[in-house]
């Protein structure tokens, strides 16, 4: 949401001392991307069958086995999101400490 | 024959490797309990990966869930969702622990529990609790040893005397001893990488050469289905609808549980950052993949014929069957390998979490508070080895059924330390008498529920999940005790903070919990970071 912190980015460096809020987007996000996985595994009626089955895989082994790279996709999303907010919380400590 | 000559070629390989270890990437200060215990925290992304992997997937594992698969059919199949959820829930919390870890020096969950809320009875639990739990954990890494010594044929069958039959037994685990007194978690660190790399080329070839064999894929699901269909039993290719949520609870339960046991923690506070800890986050999901892979062969063996007609069969030997049925000889040197080795990487690990736990938060804690890090060393080195004795002596003197209920209990009981830990990474809210009473009172009731299930084996904790009171669904007892446990721990906080009950003293800051190699809070941390 560029709306929510305005000209930010465009102001080199940042205000010294300016702290970040405790949620911002990126932790929200990641957040999001990190329960994504985890309701789809505990939600065991939506796969619980045997059709489609792929290769003569039932459904519910295949589909399971798929959401191990998918979990990790979201992993590392969560994890890309963390690292930029981590850097942002950086710079703005940084500067507060000048 | 080529397979035990296949099979003791790479047992003396990772045997001279394990003795080598020390004097990989060597640091400062050999004496203090970090370099032996944690290997000087200073392992990279790749190191922890392989050593992660090493200590999480273990032989019994390896053993076990085919055979749950095999046994069960779609409800063993729980390990593939549990360990996909319980990266996305680690990453959240794990980051956290490493920091406070790094910069206090902590090297068990119960130092920080201790650095935390001040309270030594809750840090002593703790650390008791996963004692407990780790060492039935290492006994099972013997008998998935054993599974693969039955198949080969060692040890001179049944009518054997018990020393000829558990002789090669005796070997391994002497020489594991061994080079885990001598190099401490360098060993297993360094095995890590022949056993993770035969594990995946085990596993691959399984599972493309074993269907190749076996007429595919379909046809194996179809007999499958026609055996479970044909025997009546519990068994089938889909969850029941009334076991669906034993399913989903064992799966959250089993994930929650698996950083909360020591020789998870270990591996996560060996590494040197904390972006190392989240980047093997986002990559250890390769090995849940395996570990899917590996269930489907607990279908492979009953497609396969393994075990048919011969009644009360054991399936734990189904898989090493499969592999000795299936494969050239030589080969099944090679994946009998796999799983042997596979049982010494996470018992090394194991026994050196255990001994930290009773160095640090035992001996040291309660008797000898003056202790020096050299004592520490010189007492976890030693507890090292008593601890696997303990292991070996309790898989060759007690039934085998014991050891396997204990582990199934175990991850009852480690649960039941995460309120104290995952609640303390967050807040200091909680009261650590609240804590104490909730631990307590997770730990009575699922030990009280699981006693009460009987299964076909044993009388007694025979199984996991019981009713979950008030819902009225089956569900794993561990995460019902969780529950429990977190419902006593909020209800006695709100009345022990509205009393003004006094609180012990907390030594750490906020800041602590964000903190990074290389950030200012590490300069005083009680060891500077090995030199490499």
């Amino acid at each position: 949401m560029p709306s929510d912190r305005p000209l930010d980015e465009d102001v080199m460096p940042e205000p010294a001392g300016k702290p970040v809020p405790a949620v911002t987007p990126e932790r929200v996000l990641a957040g999001l991307a990190l329960l994504v996985p985890i309701v789809a595994m505990l939600w065991v009626s939506s796969y619980d069958k045997k059709d489609p089955a792929v290769a003569g895989m039932p459904f519910f082994y295949w589909y399971q086995l798929l959401w191990v790279p998918v979990s990790a996709v979201f992993t590392v999303a969560a994890y890309l999101l963390i690292t930029r907010d981590e850097k942002a919380r950086a710079a703005a400590a940084k500067g507060g400490a000048r | 024959m080529p397979a035990l000559v296949v099979f003791v070629l790479f047992f003396a390989l990772v045997t001279v490797m394990g003795f080598l270890a020390s004097r990989w990437r060597r640091a400062g200060d050999a004496a203090h309990l970090d370099e032996w215990g944690l290997g000087g925290r200073s392992f990279g992304t790749w190191v922890t990966w392989f050593l992660l992997g090493g200590d999480l997937y273990t032989a019994y594992t390896f053993v076990a869930v085919p055979a749950a698969v095999y046994a069960t059919g779609a409800a063993g199949f729980f390990a593939v969702p549990y360990t996909i959820i319980a990266y996305p829930l680690v990453f959240l919390f794990l980051p956290r622990l490493w920091s406070v870890s790094r910069v206090h020096g902590y090297v068990t969950p119960a130092d920080f529990v201790r650095g935390r809320y001040g309270s030594r009875p809750l840090s002593l639990v703790v650390a008791l609790t996963g004692i407990l739990a780790t060492m039935p954990y290492i006994a099972l890494q013997l008998v998935g040893i054993q599974a693969v010594l039955d198949v080969l044929g060692l040890g001179g069958g049944e009518n054997a005397n018990w020393f000829v039959k558990d002789l090669p037994l005796f070997l391994a685990f002497g020489v594991l001893a061994a080079y885990t007194y001598s190099s401490g978690l360098r060993a297993p660190a360094l095995i890590a990488f022949v056993k993770d790399a035969l594990v995946y080329i085990v596993i691959i070839v399984a599972v493309i050469y074993i269907p190749i064999r076996l007429g595919g894929y379909g046809h194996i699901f179809d007999t499958v289905g026609q055996k479970f269909g044909a025997s009546g039993g519990k068994a089938s290719l889909t969850v029941p609808d009334n076991a669906q949520w034993t399913y989903a609870t064992l799966g959250l339960g089993s994930a929650m549980a698996l950083f909360m046991y020591p020789h998870s923690v270990t591996g996560v506070l060996a590494s040197k950052s904390r972006k190392t800890v989240r980047r093997n986050m986002a990559i250890m999901p390769a090995y849940s993949l395996m570990l899917g892979l590996l269930a489907l062969l607990g279908f492979m063996a009953l497609a396969a014929g393994v075990g048919k007609g011969v009644k009360g069969y054991n399936a734990q030997l189904s898989v090493p069957q499969l592999f000795a049925d299936m494969f050239p000889d030589w080969f099944t040197g090679v994946a009998f390998a796999a799983i042997g080795i596979g049982a010494l990487v996470p018992a090394a690990i194991m026994s050196i979490a255990a001994a930290n736990l009773f160095t640090r938060n035992v001996y040291k804690e309660w008797f000898k508070p003056a202790a020096t890090p050299a004592d520490e060393t010189r007492i976890a080195k030693l507890v090292s080895l008593l601890v696997k004795v303990g292991a070996l002596v309790f898989v060759l003197g007690m039934d085998k059924q014991a050891a396997i209920n204990l582990q199934l209990l175990g991850g009852l009981w480690i649960l039941q330390t995460f309120v104290a830990i995952v609640g303390g990474l967050f807040t200091r809210w909680f009261h650590h008498w609240a804590l104490f009473a909730g631990w307590a009172a997770g730990m009575v009731y699922g030990t009280w529920k699981a006693y009460g299930i009987a299964s076909p084996k044993t009388k007694h904790f025979g199984g996991n999940a019981a009713e979950i009171p008030g819902i009225g669904e089956i569900g794993y007892i561990g995460l019902t005790a969780f529950a429990l446990n977190l419902v006593v721990a909020v209800a006695l906080t709100l009345v022990l903070r509205a009393v003004k009950a006094p609180d012990g003293p907390d030594e750490t800051k906020p800041s602590d919990y964000s903190a990074e190699a290389g950030d200012d809070e590490l300069k005083n941390a009680p060891e500077p970071v090995a030199a490499h």
